[in-house]
């Protein structure tokens, strides 16, 4: 079922919508801004000089506003969208170089997509939905059925086989949007606000068999959301987008911890800290002497819970230890207190 | 001042000789191709002919009956079953058994040949926007243009019978579904047709796949358009030697046989809703898992 994975990399892309993009790319990178090309060249600037590096088997966030360039950015990677510079190399390969048959070949069994709105066949079965990518490449129909079927099970549909999209509630369908997308068996997996669309409790039982599957799976995963709190709780590594232009790169602490800007800054503004800041994002090194009867916590604890196991134990400070035990350093409740208030923790 | 008054005119012996050259080229040309010409659509006459042997020879139950195996199967409904049924029977009491079954070939042949050239046009036109852009201004002009005008070169060039009265309905009948198909692939959700792009799919796999089954119910609705015009067109093709219902009410308006006029024109109404509720249905079928309505 597991595929070795792919990495990702974004080099210089740009994206001008319009009648004559290639004329203002120049421009553009001498530093024009989007609205100035919009108010005096009629043209819209979608993605601005963008560079990241999407490592093998990690989920990879794109956040970002409505409007800030996040479907653009998806859609260059199976080059749904082609872009007006730039290049784009999916291990070491160039999507952008490939004609029109290697495209379609890369298509069909590199990457697959899960869409903000479904966008399944409504008139096809749950079944013939999520065999439509095995039916496109030819996989023969018994064992396209037999995947299907396994994917299917996989994703808690079991019995819906036979269903029509319009039948299934919003979560269900895009249950079916993911073991389509998990049948093609394929190394990257794009998701364009794949959960945006569905009721908050849906969204995360969504994100809980996401990071299930692919504790096991290890794909390449593009994840686009305008929710932080998604974000947080998905991503390995997290893409800020406004405007077009990327803002911020890092993980959740990065985020959280070092905001870039005032954007960011109001982004983060109401999110849970406790529940996404790790202790080791806030913890000094080890003094000379250990306090003694300390409690431990495991490396990559949340405040939230640290603060809880703190206050049971009745202590000021705790250990933080890796996975054998051996400790990594301290951290206190003042740290925790200074942590969770402020939104610039050094 | 008499200028503003009487339009401006080109010479009327420049008007002439251009009607007469025209007209004389057509001639000539009917003249020194008329045996070709009649031989190329002898096949569609052979056609046309086995249909309406085949649908007047046969037992009549046998007809009530497969038209109503055909109306369960597209509409699944009794009711519809047994309006098709009731409406055949009244047909067939008021005497005009034989006329109704003219027609009714007719219609059916017309429409299957438009239906297998329209689709394929409709989707070209929607794939070339150049091809649809002059197909749509044909089409308007068709659409508009009074029938009784193209009738003329068609019967210039095929003279009276069959064959030109099936043209001149095909003629008529055909712009709904060309139009219809091509609204009916555009109206395609541009986030299904994007994940069929994003799977991978080659141009045909869109096209069979995810496009014409989608469009099917708008299609449909063409469909049923085609036939009612088909219908409506029976009068006007009896003109140039079509038989059947159309011409009894020809016949009635030449003579002022008003019960005759009323008789037949009821059948043409009872035909045209058997149809129409065997097409309907069956394309409310087809949307009852393809998500919007266009109809
Ligand atoms: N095909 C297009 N033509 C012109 N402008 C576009 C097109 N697609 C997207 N845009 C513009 O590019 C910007 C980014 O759009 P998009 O990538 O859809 O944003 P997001 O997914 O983050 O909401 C927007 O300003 C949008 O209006
Ligand atoms: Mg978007």
């Amino acid at each position: 079922m597991t595929k070795s994975s792919t990495s990702i990399e974004i080099r210089d892309l740009y994206k001008i919508f319009g009648s004559a993009p290639e004329r203002f790319v120049s421009a553009v990178k001498n530093g024009m801004s989007k609205t100035e090309l919009g108010k005096t060249h009629g043209h819209i600037l979608g993605l601005n000089n963008i560079n990241i590096t999407m490592p093998a088997g990690k989920i990879q966030v794109v956040m970002g506003l409505s409007g800030s360039g996040k479907s653009t950015l998806i859609r260059h990677i199976n080059r749904l969208i082609e872009p007006t510079s730039g290049s784009i190399l999916i291990d070491g390969r160039n999507v952008l170089e490939m004609n029109e048959l290697e495209l379609r070949e890369f298509r069909r069994n590199n990457t697959a997509m899960v869409f903000q709105r479904f966008a399944l066949l409504p008139h096809r079965t749950v079944i013939d939905n999520v065999t439509f990518g095995l039916e496109i490449r030819g996989v023969e129909k018994g064992r396209a059925r037999e995947t299907g079927m396994r994917w299917i099970e996989r994703v808690g549909l079991h019995g819906f086989e036979n269903r029509y999209p319009d039948e299934l509630s919003g979560g269900m369908q895009q249950r079916v949007g993911l073991a389509r997308a998990l049948s093609n068996d394929a190394s990257i997996l794009l998701m364009d606000e794949a959960y945006s669309a569905l009721d908050p409790l849906i969204r995360t039982d969504m994100q809980t068999m996401l990071l299930d599957l692919q504790k096991e799976l290890k794909k390449t995963i593009v994840f686009i959301t305008h929710d932080l709190d998604e974000a947080l709780r998905l991503g390995d590594n997290i893409v800020i987008l406004r405007d077009g232009s990327i803002i911020q790169q890092g993980d959740a602490q990065d985020i959280l911890l070092r905001p870039a800007d005032d954007y960011i800054r109001r982004f983060i503004k109401d999110v849970n800290r406790a529940r996404f800041i790790k202790v080791d994002a806030v913890m000094e090194a080890m003094p000379k002497q250990a306090p003694k009867s300390a409690p431990r916590l495991r490396s990559g604890t949340s405040l939230e819970v640290a603060a809880v196991e703190l206050s049971k134990a009745g202590q000021d400070s705790a250990l933080v230890t890796d996975a054998a035990g051996a400790p990594l350093g301290i951290v206190s409740l003042r740290q925790i207190t200074a942590a969770l208030a402020s939104e610039d923790v050094g | 001042m008499d200028w503003l008054f009487k339009f401006p005119q080109i010479d009327p012996d420049i008007l002439l000789s251009v009607k007469r050259a025209i007209d004389g080229s057509l001639k000539t040309l009917t003249r020194n191709y008329g045996q070709s010409i009649e031989n190329f659509f002898y096949p569609l006459q052979q056609v046309l002919i086995f249909f309406e042997r085949v649908i007047s020879n046969a037992p009549w139950p046998l007809v009530v009956l497969a038209l109503a195996a055909i109306a369960w199967f597209a509409a699944r409904s009794v009711k519809v079953v047994v309006a098709v049924i009731l409406m055949l029977l009244a047909i067939g009491l008021m005497g005009l058994w034989p006329d109704a079954m003219k027609t009714i070939s007719l219609v059916l042949t017309a429409t299957l040949f438009s239906i297998a050239i329209g689709i394929p046009l409709g989707i070209l036109m929607n794939r070339y926007k150049r091809v649809g852009a002059i197909m749509q201004t044909v089409l308007d002009v068709m659409q508009t243009m009074p029938p009784f005008v193209y009738l003329i070169p068609v019967v210039m060039l095929l003279g009276i019978g069959r064959v030109p009265g099936f043209i001149a309905v095909v003629i008529y009948a055909i712009p709904p579904i060309i139009r219809l198909t091509d609204l009916g692939i555009r109206l395609v959700d541009k986030e299904v047709l994007e994940a069929a792009d994003a799977y991978g799919c080659s141009r045909s796999q869109k096209l069979w796949k995810v496009q014409m089954p989608l469009a099917m119910p708008t299609i449909m609705a063409g469909i049923n358009q085609t036939i009612m015009m088909a219908l409506g067109m029976v009068v006007i093709a009896s003109m140039i030697g079509v038989q059947g219902l159309g011409l009894n009410v020809l016949q009635a308006i030449a003579n002022q046989y008003f019960t005759q006029g009323i008789f037949n024109g009821f059948a043409i109404v009872g035909i045209a809703i058997i149809f129409d509720r065997i097409s309907q249905a069956y394309g409310h079928r087809l949307q009852k898992h393809r998500g919007a309505r266009h109809d």
